[in-house]
């Protein structure tokens, strides 16, 4: 099963209450995803800052880890712990080293996504309890999306919850199990993708960085993904500075959509919308199968 | 939004709909309470389900899966969306959508009427056992697989694989129909069917002659299928 929601902001006025719109419809799918939940907000950023939204053990002291990345002249980065993950704000130049430092010196870290804007943060539990331990209701920005898990293709564990980011500001939920993700994850890996866990979702996450990696548009990599990822799907993916669904052509996986003028929405059903502001008179449509939908900001 | 006033009005936002369905279906033949209406169904799974008395219930807004499921003799309109499933395996009665369907609208259906005035995406009347389906809108891919008997009429287009392995139920399509599945083919349109046709969009409430039927395309089973052919054996 699982449930899948996201929301794309068309009006500034709402940002602030992106997080709790966002709760709100992760809590709703928690019929469809007992088992594990998380989330992605694009926040806000700076173009030469890197946030690397990292993941440890409870308790861990990400302020020790912080102090110790020593970063020349900026002093001590901007640092925000949320309970297992912390989000880390180093400059751009810096990622690389730091990257391979926390691979090197502290394997017990999890870099779970980077990206000037985007912060993901997931854990096994129920949904209520994963959004409030990471103070979701409260998170603003202007897009995000989120997951249910009810886990099919591998274990129950927070590597395996969604969403999965293999890019810089990339990520996707996934509802479905794609049937050729260990033929596409080793194609994808002698292309230089990496890969965290064994799941299906996350071979469709570093598909799709791959596909943008060589240039194609957020739109242009799903529609390849028609192509190329085989089974059973809804995705809904996030960028930088967007947001895209896409079903497969067989399409048994549910999806439904809420526009107006203030915002796009995504359910895997009805009523993880029905609490948005306006929902009454939202245009409200399903996806067509095996069709490209997205939407972009300006940059 | 609608003409009658309710005997009961449920409301979702504070009654359980376990309370709702238990309600309609202790309903008897000689029950006073006639005409029902739900408020607040915020896209619930499974309302008014299992129905079996001759009862009209409105519901005002965007219900969930399953919606009107099982039904028999009653009316069941729905005053928004429905998601997959609506009207899944009706035995009698009438259900009408008044905004679209998800997918697998009028499953298995055994009778009565289903209306769609929007959209019925994929799976629609998928094994239909002789329900009559009108979508005023277009329907998505797979519809009416495995049909059995029954009516399925589209005033929009047919999505891909209309009609798969199909066996006697009837399909009238006004647009385009993307393909046909295996064993469906385009039929000629004589008089009886026309007939047939007229008396479906009647029933649906759509006035004579509003319609010109001779837009319409029929489509049905090419009977191959049905049974084992000998030439067929290198595919087993």
């Amino acid at each position: 099963m699982c449930g899948i929601v996201g929301i794309f902001l068309k009006d500034p006025a709402l940002e602030g209450e992106l997080g709790s719109m966002l709760a709100s419809m992760l809590c709703v799918m928690t019929d469809r995803g007992p088992d594990s939940a998380g989330f992605a907000v694009y926040g806000s950023g700076a173009k030469d800052k890197v946030k690397l939204s990292l993941r440890a053990a409870k308790g861990y002291d990400f302020s020790a880890l912080a102090a110790g990345l020593s970063i020349p002249a900026d002093g001590m980065p901007p640092l925000s712990v949320r309970s297992t993950h912390a989000v880390i704000e180093i400059p751009a130049a810096r990622e690389a080293a730091v990257r391979s430092f926390l691979a090197a010196s502290h394997p017990e870290v999890a870099v779970v996504g980077t990206g000037s804007r985007m912060e993901i943060f997931k854990e096994v539990g129920l949904p209520a309890t994963v959004a409030d331990t990471f103070g979701l209701a409260k998170m603003r920005g202007t897009h995000g999306i989120g997951h249910t898990r009810m886990a099919t293709e591998s274990a129950v564990t927070t590597a395996g919850a969604h969403p999965f980011s293999t890019g810089a500001d990339q990520c996707l939920v996934h509802n479905g199990s794609l049937s050729n993700h260990n033929q596409l994850r080793r194609q994808l890996k002698r292309e230089g993708i990496t890969f965290e866990t064994e799941n299906d979702s996350e071979v469709a996450a570093g598909y799709l960085t791959w596909r943008l990696k060589q240039g194609a548009s957020l739109g242009e990599a799903l529609e390849a993904g028609l192509k190329d990822l085989d089974g059973f799907y809804t995705f809904v993916v996030g960028t930088e500075n967007g947001f895209g669904v896409l079903r497969d052509p067989v399409a048994c996986k549910p999806a439904v959509m809420a526009e107006t003028d203030q915002y796009v929405a995504f359910g895997s059903e009805y009523r993880a919308l029905v609490d948005l502001p306006g929902i009454e008179k939202a245009r409200v449509f399903e996806p067509e199968p095996a069709t490209v939908y997205f939407w972009e900001r300006a940059q | 939004m609608n003409a009658i006033s309710p005997d009961i009005t449920f409301d979702l936002a504070s009654a359980e709909l376990r309370e709702l369905n238990e309600a309609l279906h202790k309903i008897t033949a000689e029950s006073n309470t006639r005409r029902w209406r739900v408020l607040n169904p915020e896209g619930r799974h499974a309302v008014a389900v299992g129905i079996d008395a001759p009862v009209t219930v409105e519901i005002d807004g965007n219900v969930g899966y399953y919606c009107a499921g099982m039904n028999q003799q009653a009316s069941v309109i729905i005053h928004g969306n429905a998601g997959q499933g609506v009207a899944e395996n009706m035995m009698s009665g009438f259900v009408r959508v008044c905004g679209d369907a998800s997918q697998s609208a009028g499953a298995t259906g055994h009778g009565g009427l289903l209306v769609v005035d929007g959209n019925a995406s994929a799976r629609c009347g998928i094994s239909m056992k002789g329900i009559d389906i009108v979508v005023k809108g277009s329907i998505g891919h797979m519809s009416a697989f495995m049909g059995q008997s029954g009516s399925l009429v589209v005033f929009g287009d047919a999505g891909e694989a209309l009609g798969d392995s199909l066996y006697e139920a009837k399909l009238f399509v006004r647009g385009t129909v993307k393909s046909l599945g295996a064993d469906c083919v385009a039929k000629e349109m004589r008089d009886e069917h026309k007939a047939l046709l007229a008396q479906k969009l009647e029933a649906a409430g759509i006035a004579p002659g509003s319609v010109d039927l001779s837009e319409f395309k029929r489509y049905g089973s090419a009977r191959k299928l049905y049974n084992f052919h000998v030439d067929n054996a290198d595919a087993y």
